[in-house]
């Protein structure tokens, strides 16, 4: 009869850890920016059919990189969890902050008693009356929460693309200026630099100038336009080399430090 | 599945990620069916409830028009002077109701939760007829309360994308679903509008002479038809009209059926003068 290993509980959480984060750098990085009148999400993303961003309620959004099939298990249940508690109670009563719970508690117990984490990590966003109320949550697959101010960076190479958007993100920019800064950031600097053709990006954002529901998709027309308005972008300050690469600081556990991006 | 659920309360439950599904009805039926409306015991003995009463609908070229008057009775009283009974079902496609206010308007806040519920996790609209389809089983849902007299019927309509025409639906209490068409009332003045109707509508009307057809329709019902509420000027209470065509769906202003009502009601045919 063979004993079974012993594996130390550190050990067991940062093999884990260090698979799931394998598994969502793999994705396209997806960006989520606050501007004037809603909140914008983009990613570079070829299928028309399979969203990495979606609707989930009047004034909530969704963005998710990682394992398609399970961030696309977890929009469906978010949007059943929150057509249930407007159903059952009221319209107004469907907010992030409780499906963000609802988010996290899922995703951290699968990450403690599944054998396998999920391999996703996920945005929320709710549009307020003004920017300051907007509310920016992002998930990670072992279910710590983080309440970004203005702006969620998630998927491979997220720390690098936030570093980036955090030296340009103001409050108060208009949505061509937004998407504009958004394709920039995704379509990378220096010797990794490349364009990234708009039928490639998907586009949407949650408007709060419009009543009841305020999702609404990017088309490659409008996106197009939108990007052709923006104000040419200033080019990026080649202190790219300089910057040490954030290692381990993105996951509010602590508990990994490999990078999670190639 | 137990354990962790009694370790995680928090967590959300199967129900929720279980693939397959587009429908919150078939949701709330596996998750939460005491939420569905008629749940529990119907009543055994008759209960008298506020009643909606009639609604119109009609074809015109390139879209539909529906319309409610705002009365709701109860027995020979008038119940509520100002309810609504036609609702947007979703962007291309409208929900009236006679019957039991109370159940029909439930039947309406789900049927949209559900267009839009499919909308969502789909990413596309339903077809109108999967609309109507979906309505049907719905209605037949309700059956158990409507043998106790609690009977809530819908008539639906919208502008169908395959076909570019507007189109009626209409149903029974055991959620038979019928093709209406040209034009359709329900409700206790429906005899008055479709006699109405079959002499005003012709195929070919525009949209703003189906406006005018439909008001002209409630009004004959609400002057035969204690329960059907006419437009009240005093009060500034008018029907509810909505128009429905291929970029969507438009409620009527009330200044646009102000002016309307006081054309047909200057009509020589409705003056009692002799």
């Amino acid at each position: 009869m063979t004993q079974p290993f012993y594996v130390s509980p550190e050990q067991l959480m940062k093999d884990r850890a260090d698979f799931a984060r394998k598994g969502i750098a793999r994705g396209r990085s997806v960006v989520v920016l606050g501007y004037d009148e809603g909140i914008a999400f983009v990613t570079e993303n070829p299928s028309g059919a399979l969203h990495k961003i979606s609707e989930i309620y009047d004034r909530i959004g969704f963005a998710a990189v990682g394992k398609y099939n399970e961030f696309e298990n977890l929009r469906v249940a978010g949007v059943r969890y929150a057509d249930l508690r407007g159903y059952s109670y009221d319209r107004e009563d469907v907010n992030a902050r409780g499906l963000a719970n609802a988010y996290a508690q899922t995703l951290g117990a699968v990450f403690t008693t599944e054998s396998k984490p999920l391999e996703v990590e996920l945005a929320v966003a709710e549009v307020g009356a003004d920017q300051d109320s907007d509310q920016l949550y992002r998930l990670a697959y072992d279910g710590s929460v983080a309440d970004e101010p203005g702006f969620v960076v998630m998927g491979g190479a997220a720390d690098k693309l936030a570093e980036r958007v955090r030296a340009r993100w103001t409050p108060g920019m208009s949505l061509p200026e937004v998407l504009a800064l958004a394709v920039q950031v995704l379509s990378g600097t220096g010797k990794d630099a490349r364009t990234i053709e708009t039928t490639n990006l998907e586009a949407a954002v949650l408007d709060r100038t419009r009543t009841r529901r305020t999702f609404r998709r990017l088309s490659v027309h409008t996106l197009t336009e939108l990007l052709d308005q923006a104000p040419a972008q200033p080019p990026e300050q080649a202190e790219e080399a300089s910057q040490p690469p954030a290692e381990g600081t993105d996951a509010a556990n602590g508990t990994a430090s490999s990078p999670d991006h190639p | 599945m137990t354990a962790p659920d009694a370790r995680y309360p928090d967590r959300l439950p199967p129900a929720f990620t279980r693939p397959g599904s587009s429908s919150f009805v078939d949701f709330l039926r596996s998750h939460a069916p005491d939420l569905l409306p008629g749940a529990g015991p119907a009543p055994q003995s008759p209960v008298s409830t506020p009643h909606a009463t009639t609604i119109v609908a009609l074809t015109y070229e390139g879209g539909m028009v529906m319309a409610g008057d705002r009365r709701a009775t109860a027995g020979s009283a008038i119940a509520h002077r100002q309810i609504e009974k036609v609702f947007a079902a979703d962007e291309y496609s409208v929900i009236g109701i006679a019957g039991t206010a109370g159940v029909a308007v439930e039947l309406v806040r789900l049927f949209q939760l559900e267009l839009e519920h499919y909308e969502k996790i789909e990413g596309t609209l339903l077809s109108l007829q999967g609309k109507a389809n979906r309505l049907g089983s719905m209605v037949r849902g309700n059956l158990p309360m409507a043998l106790q007299g609690l009977v809530a019927l819908p008539l639906f309509g919208g502008y169908d994308h395959r076909e570019h025409t507007g189109r009626i639906f209409s149903y029974d209490v055991v959620g038979g679903r019928y093709d209406e068409h040209d034009y359709h009332s329900i409700g206790s003045g429906a005899v008055y509008a479709k006699g109405s109707l079959k002499k005003v509508w012709h195929p070919g009307l525009d949209a703003e002479d189906a406006v005018r057809v439909a008001l002209h329709a409630l009004m004959d019902a609400a002057d035969d038809d204690s329960a059907t509420g006419g437009p009240d000027a005093r009060r500034g209470i008018y029907p509810i009209v909505v128009r429905v065509d291929a970029t969507g769906q438009e409620r009527i202003a009330d200044e646009q059926l102000a002016t309307l009502a006081a054309e047909i009601d200057a009509l020589p045919e409705r003056s009692r003068e002799v």
